[in-house]
Parts: structure tokens; sequence; C-alpha cells
């Protein structure tokens, strides 16, 4: 017996990096901006996509969403509402989305055509530890915050507010009675994720929706 | 899972070699609770070529670029992105987001010798042991 060291250094998750770099050239020749949202369950994530993919369909943009739970189709429901195409993805169990998900559903996906879409919205599953290491090809990563949360969120979870592009506060609608410090939660977004956009909205009321709507269509004529 | 398919690939030039150690290093920022992947090591190692061996995990903290100070500083934790020195921020991350298989320690067996990677058969045979495994 001779007792050896193999040097390796591989990824552990390789395989989905390859597999994301494959989707991010697929979204970039498509000319479809793609975004990732992820937040903690309860955060307001499908109703925020909800009244994103209406006022984008209003103002003539092509939107489609992939929404991704453990079980039911209760989202993809809630958001086809919108008028846009809808998209399904039951991980059964498990707590992510992986970029070969992403693949699967968007190959036989009959309803979409990527070369005739403006943006493509991926609702991850609520999760704010996982999906953090999972690229999904995406060329903006959005973090998600509602005011019910705590201002201290983001230090708690740093790995996921680190890796986003964008920060969405929900809920600003019921910040007041909630007792929401805006300026504790900016402050603390800014420590881990320094000169990050950071947008305050109400899917109920509208409030900083046309903000997002401008950034979305700057980061399409920027990105793609 | 997919520690287990690498290595056993890798294991692929090394016939009849056992695993001992399995070495990772891992970023503060790559979201890897050691506890719970040392527990489930074991379990996802049972019946492959890395059952019995030893996890090993070294951390890696948070090395930005500071801007202000022109070099490289180290973190003490993730709670804030501050150089340790100056006070900025920073968002030039060099090192934290690590999540890799460094290198295995294995026991040869003598006179099987090293052969190059590529011993097809080998390759197939350990490949879908690994699947096995995972399912």
């Amino acid at each position: 017996m001779t007792t050896r060291i193999v040097e390796l250094r591989r990824g552990i998750l390789k395989k989905n990096d390859e597999l994301a770099a494959e989707l991010r050239a697929r979204y970039a020749a498509a000319g479809a901006l793609v975004l990732n949202l992820v937040s903690s369950p309860g955060t307001g994530k499908t109703a925020f996509l909800e009244r994103t993919l209406r006022e984008l369909l209003a103002r003539g943009s092509r939107a489609a969403a992939l929404v991704g739970d453990l079980e039911t189709d209760n989202d993809a429901r809630r958001l086809a509402a919108s008028g846009a195409p809808v998209r399904q993805i039951n991980t059964h169990g498990i707590c992510h989305l992986d970029a070969d998900m992403i693949g699967k559903h968007l190959d036989d996906w009959q309803a979409v055509d990527l070369a005739r879409l403006d943006y493509l919205f991926i609702e991850n599953v609520g999760n704010l530890v996982c999906p953090a290491s999972y690229d999904l090809g995406e060329k903006i990563r959005v973090a998600l915050l509602s005011v019910t949360e705590g201002e201290d969120k983001p230090l708690k979870y740093p790995t996921l507010f680190n890796s986003a592009d964008a920060a969405v506060i929900t809920k600003m609608d019921i910040a007041e009675p909630c007792g929401f410090d805006r300026e504790a939660a900016v402050h603390n977004i800014n420590e881990i994720r320094p000169g990050i956009r950071i947008f305050e909205t109400s899917s109920k009321t509208g409030a900083g929706m046309d903000e997002w709507l401008s950034y979305l269509a700057e980061q399409r004529a920027v990105r793609v | 899972m997919s520690i287990v398919e690498t290595v056993t690939e890798s294991l692929a030039a090394y016939p009849g070699a056992s695993v001992k150690e399995v070495r990772l290093r891992v970023g503060a920022l790559a979201a890897v609770e050691e506890e719970s992947l040392q527990f489930c090591f074991g379990m996802a190692t049972e019946g492959s070529p890395l059952a019995g061996s030893r996890l090993v995990v070294n951390r890696l903290p948070v090395v930005l670029h500071c801007e202000p100070c022109g070099k490289d500083v180290e973190l003490a934790g993730v709670q804030s992105f501050r150089c340790p020195v100056c006070g900025a921020l920073g968002s030039d991350f060099r090192q934290g987001r690590e999540l890799e298989i460094e290198a295995i320690e294995i026991d040869e067996v003598d006179g099987a010798g090293h052969q190059p990677a590529g011993s097809q058969s080998q390759a197939e045979m350990h490949t879908s042991k690994a699947q096995e495994a995972g399912k």
C-alpha cells in the first residue's frame, strides 16, 4: 500500500455552473433579459411578479415567468392571470432551482419562444440559503425583503444578499404599522452589497413600480 | 452527491485504490454548514468507493481587494464587507466563494501503478456505481 495525495481542484457545483453558462449564452443569443427572484417564503415574490408582469404587458413588452415551488401550481395560476405565459416547476422537496431544471423546462415549453421574449422572470423557491449557490444563467439576481421580516435579514443571510444585483423591499404600504426601520434596512443591505440598487415597493398600491420598470427597461437596453 | 461522483471518476486512474480522505476548500460565503455536510457525507458515500473516508473542510475567509489601501485584505466575518484597515466598503472579492474538492488522499495498491486517466471501462464502471449510490 502506498499513500498518495491526488490534487483535484474541482468545483463541487461545476456541473451546474457549466449548464448555467450554456443558459446564459442561450438567453443572450435570444435577446431576452433573464432575472432570478430570490427571497424567503412569504416575502411577496409572487405578488410583486404578478404586478410586474401586468405592467410590462400593459406597456407592450413581452414577458414570461418560470416559477419554482416544492409542490402545487398555485403560483403559476396566480401569475397567469396577468396574461403572460407562465410555467410551474415543482421541485418535489428540493429547496432551490438549478440550471438543469430551467433548461429542461425551457426546452419543451410550447407557449414560449425565448427569441420572442423581452423578459423572462424566474421565481425561485422561497429560501434564502441554497438558491445563492445555484447560478441559473440569469443576468440579474434580485433579492427581495419584506417590511415584516426584520431589517437585519441581509446580515443573517449575507451570501444571498451579497450575490444579488438588485434588492427589492416589498409591502412598503404596511411599513409603518410594522415599525419598519427603513434606514436600518437600507444600511444593512449596503453593508453586505455596497452600491446595490434598492427599490422600495408595494405590490398593492403600486408604489415604487415605475422606478422598478424603468430599471428593467434600462437593463434590457444595456445588458442584452 | 457530486462529491462522490467527482472523486469516483478521478479514481479511474488508480485501480484498486481506496479513499482515506477528501479535502474540500469552502469559502465563508459558500453557504455550507460543515456539520450537515459531515452528516450527509457518511450517508452519501455509503456503498461507494468513498465509504469510510474522512471529510476535511478547509474554511477560507473572505478576501477583498481594498481600493483605497491598494491591497487585498482578509475579513474576520461575513457581516460587513468593510476593509478592517481603512473602513471602506468593498465589493471586489478575491476569495470567499470557493466550493471545491481540493484533493483526495488514497491508498494505492502496490504494483497496480498509476495509469493515465481514461482506461474507459474503469471510468464507466465507477461512474455507474456513483449513480447508483446517488439514488
